[in-house]
């Protein structure tokens, strides 16, 4: 249990985050989630379960949606990641998030990375989605501030404004 | 309530303003950090050199402790260790009474409690290090229950179990039973519930000798934490520092036991010499931190041959696990709210919280309302069906009036009419139509259909002289490009605090929102507005806000700086010139009780709330039984809750608030072996998802409120309280069947209609005496 025992066993992992590409040297098994949260300095990424169960730590990697908690690093090597800090560029916010910031869809914020990233890849799969569909698309991410409602309005009205083009 | 320090006038006077603030649904004041992902929470920050701490927990609910053994496999020199010798000060998390130790010394009361600490660099290390620590114990037999507590089969706390008790009398309560035509018994018990906020809890803590200790965290209440530090620590108030990160949810469930997080982590930090985080990882968040207080209610009531309550007497009691901590608080809050939004000639409430060998149950939304409230809009309906009335008349000719008094006697001086409400509400939900087709489809159908009511109050702000004790001093101050500073420790974790009260400044000032700005909540910045508890941050805190607000006004008007009228760019420009040339521009406002507030605290007689939120809940849910499972079809949610300041954000409150209580009713089950929670997961607690809930269609009345900011009441914990009763009324609806506890999961339902093949009849029990 000392340092260098650690560091042997570490090795060279690299991946495309929004756009940058990174090397990192991490544990082959450590979760994708810490990598990015600690090596990367990528906070946004929440972690609420570590089981799978929540969602907050959701990104896409290659555009499918994952809970990076139960992502080991090595699996994303050479993979395109995609976290809630690539959705803004240049300080402009994208549709989504305009919508969930003028609907209410964030209250205390935790869930709402993952709840973008989420809908982000719901609308990327079906532009123009029912409400009964945004609620099943949503369902793998839980919130326990607004009881959802606000959330599948913000995408649905995302959705009307042409999010994904 | 008027700004002590800059004296100012009352707000009563009314403006013509072009576009007003309040009412509007401005942005959420951090609402861009939190859809960017740039928010900072606890778990984000880093500091230089800084440890990971972890805690060594208690595996047996009561016994003492022997020895512990630290396996020699690790070596132990890279850990920092803390035991009970390593605190300077008192052994106790300072609350209501310092009754829990911060870390046990010898003996232990519940499973999960706190023995030893631990730190070091590797977080990985660490959680391996843990398991790794072995206590051996003498232990003693425990108790789980409440009835277990009552019969005293073991004394585990003080003279006889209990935490505190409270007796309310109104009229002659024994005098009522002879002349009843009917007197309608029941029982009725709510279970634990998890708050289950997404950010679990943290703290960072670092400690300097010569500055002292400042800890950031995730929490509510900010000067609680403050104080209980000083007296663990035995530092003055100025060498303890607590700063509020941004907090992904709370419900109550970060009000009191934040205070043990950070306190460890100040004990590592202060042995260790380096920063030291402590993160709780879901499983430890659930099995070792504060629930919803279980309950039992009994419910013995004497009512009269046209349905008219006569008199009642009403048994709460809440189990408050090992320690005491708000459990008075909480039983306090549930008590008043016992007899609900009916009048009660007579009545007797007898409460208690008794002590059990779990850990204990705490703040969570609603504290104490939602449980007896559950309880008494179950017997209504109960109530009915012995009387022969409806749901709907039982409570028609029930409801408070204006002028009459509630169980603690204080005067309804508002014009709410509970009938209005009432009829909006059947309206809304077009209830009575789907009664009678309802009952006739249930006949040839496995999926039964039901609709259920619920009427309530909930008292905004602390209860009785609570707000007076507290004397809460809030702050606005001039920036030097002009702009206006909020100063208050009141938190953001979801609710809207920020964006409410920066409305409320530019609306009292005529400034544009963006003129205004709150401080991070940090004890070294901020004066002690209160904890963000109860309700009580937009009615109590934001009329002093709006007061603080006012005497910048005034003060510059004094000055010469400012006109009568102005423009947002004079008022930036006129406090640009104070500070240059006077330095510093700063009105504070203190709490005073209103006159018309008077609370006997002895006799738990008079005004319990400086206001109450009124509402009425209807539910429409399916029973299917070939699954046994109930979902809520339609949820219909009519509230008066005085000036609604922000449409979106109430609105937002409201929907969260039934979606927990739907889960309060018919999800979330806490499974508890020897006081230990067995399902502290989200993979097997479970709570609605997207998918499992109805259309929360909510909808306000607005008759204002003279002791809130622009008319406003707390809103917060209100939709806690009706979802539950409203939806076991629509499932006894739907099968005419009773149930009495929640949560209600499908088998509850199969074992009741099991046994009710076999029994013939399902009428409850009671008693007439026609």
């Amino acid at each position: 249990m000392t340092d260098s025992s650690k560091d042997r066993a570490k090795c060279a992992i690299s991946f495309t985050v929004n756009g940058k590409l990174e090397t990192v040297h991490a544990y082959p098994m450590e979760r994708l989630l810490d990598v990015l949260r600690h090596d990367l300095a990528l906070t946004g990424t929440k972690e609420g379960c570590g089981e799978g169960e929540c969602g907050s730590c959701s990104v896409l990697i290659d555009g499918m949606l994952v809970n990076s908690c139960l992502i080991p690093v090595l699996q994303a090597n050479g993979e395109k990641i995609v976290t809630i800090e690539g959705l803004a560029s240049d300080g402009r916010l994208q549709a989504l998030q305009q919508s969930f910031l003028a609907w209410g869809g964030a209250q205390c914020g935790i869930c709402t990375p993952g709840m973008i990233l989420a809908a982000h890849h719901l609308l990327n799969k079906k532009p123009l989605p029912s409400l009964e569909e945004i609620r099943e698309g949503l369902s793998g991410n839980l919130c326990r501030c607004t009881g959802y409602a606000q959330i599948v309005e913000a995408v649905a009205e995302a959705a009307r404004r042409g999010a994904t083009t | 309530m008027r700004a002590s320090i800059c004296e100012t006038q009352d707000d009563s006077a009314i403006r013509m303003k072009n576009t007003p603030i309040v009412g509007t649904s401005v942005p959420r004041m951090e609402g861009r950090d939190k859809v960017t992902g740039h928010a900072r929470y606890v778990d984000d920050m880093v500091l230089p050199g800084m440890l990971y701490g972890a805690t060594v927990r208690s595996s047996i609910p009561r016994g003492k402790i022997k020895k512990f053994t630290f396996d020699p496999a690790i070596d132990w020199n890279e850990f920092v260790i803390v035991s009970p010798k390593d605190i300077p000060g008192t052994n106790c998390i300072a609350l209501i009474e310092d009754d829990q130790p911060c870390l046990a010394d010898g003996m232990v009361n519940h499973p999960e409690e706190a023995l030893l600490l631990l730190a070091h660099p590797d977080r990985h290390l660490l959680a391996k290090a843990v398991e790794r620590v072995s206590v051996e114990y003498d232990p003693l037999p425990a108790i789980f229950t409440v009835e277990e507590s009552e019969a005293l089969s073991q004394l585990i706390w003080g003279a006889d179990n209990t935490f505190k008790s409270y007796l309310i009398e109104k009229g002659d309560v024994d005098a009522v039973w002879q002349n009843a035509a009917h007197i309608v018994e029941g029982e009725y018990t709510t279970g634990a519930q998890e708050q289950l906020y997404i950010e679990n809890n943290g703290m960072i803590a670092a400690f300097d000798p010569q500055q002292g200790l400042t800890v950031w965290g995730s929490l509510q209440c900010p000067y609680y934490i403050h104080k209980a530090l000083m007296k663990l620590f035995d530092l003055p108030a100025d060498r303890v520092r607590v700063v509020q990160m941004e907090t992904g949810g709370a419900f109550g469930g970060k009000e009191e036991y934040p205070s043990m997080i950070a306190a460890h982590a100040a004990l590592l930090a202060r042995k260790s010499g380096k920063p030291v985080k402590i993160i709780y990882d879901r499983m430890e968040d659930m099995t070792a931190t504060t629930k919803r207080h279980p309950s039992r209610t009994r419910h013995r009531t004497a009512v009269s041959k046209d349905g008219q309550i006569l008199g009642g007497e009403i048994d709460f009691t809440i189990d408050g696990g090992a320690y005491k901590t708000l459990s008075p608080v909480v039983l306090s809050r549930g008590a008043i709210h016992a007899g609900g939004s009916y009048f009660w000639p007579s009545v007797r409430i007898r409460a208690k919280a008794v002590a059990t060998n779990a850990p204990p149950h705490g703040a969570f939304r609603g504290f104490g309302a939602p449980q007896s409230l559950f309880a008494l809009e179950r017997h209504m309906d109960h109530i009915a069906q012995v009387v022969g009335l409806s749901p709907v008349e039982i409570r028609r000719r029930n409801f408070l009036k204006p002028g009459q008094t509630t169980t603690t006697g204080q005067s309804v001086n508002e014009e709410i009419d509970l009938d209005k409400l009432l009829d909006r509400a059947l309206k809304l939900s077009d209830y009575h139509a789907k009664k009678e087709k309802f009952a006739k489809e249930n006949r040839q159908t496995t999926r039964k259909k039901g609709m259920g009511i619920a009427a309530f109050l909930h008292g905004a702000g602390f209860t009785g002289s609570g707000e007076r004790y507290l004397g809460s001093v809030v702050g606005v101050e001039a920036c030097a490009n002009g702009s206006l500073r909020i100063l208050v420790s009141s938190t953001e974790f979801g609710q809207g605090t920020n964006t409410v009260l920066c409305q409320i400044v530019a609306e009292a000032l005529d400034l544009n929102y963006e003129d205004v700005s709150i401080a991070q909540p940090d004890t070294r910045v901020v004066p002690n507005s209160g904890p963000t508890v109860a309700s009580r941050t937009v009615m109590v805190v934001g009329k002093l806000v709006q007061s603080a607000a006012l005497g910048i006004k005034k003060t510059l008007n004094a000055s010469g700086l400012l006109g009568d009228s102005y423009s947002p760019e004079e008022f930036r420009a006129a406090c640009r010139d104070y500070v240059v040339k006077h330095g510093k521009l700063r009105s504070l406002a203190q709490y005073e009780q209103p006159d018309d507030i008077v609370w006997d605290e002895e006799k738990y007689r008079g005004s319990a709330y400086a206001a109450f939120a009124w509402a009425v809940y209807i539910a429409e849910v399916t029973v299917d039984l070939t699954a046994y499972n109930v979902t809520v079809d339609d949820f219909v949610a009519l509230q008066e809750i005085g000036k609604v300041l922000h449409p979106v954000l109430a609105k937002g409150q409201i929907i969260g608030g039934v979606a927990q209580g739907i889960g309060f009713a018919l999800y979330e089950k806490v499974i508890w072996e020897k006081g230990r929670m067995q399902n502290g997961q989200m993979t097997n607690y479970i709570m609605p998802t997207s998918a499992d809930l109805p259309p929360i269609r909510v909808y306000f009345e607005e008759l204002g409120n003279v002791h809130g900011a622009f008319g406003a009441k707390g809103i917060g914990e209100l939709p806690m309280d009706g979802p539950a009763p409203a939806i076991i009324n629509a499932v006894e609806d739907a099968l005419r069947v009773p149930f009495h506890s929640i949560p209600l999961l499908p088998e509850d339902i199969f074992a009741a209609l099991s046994e009710r093949a076999v029994t013939e009849g399902v009428l409850p029990s009671a008693r007439g005496s026609e």
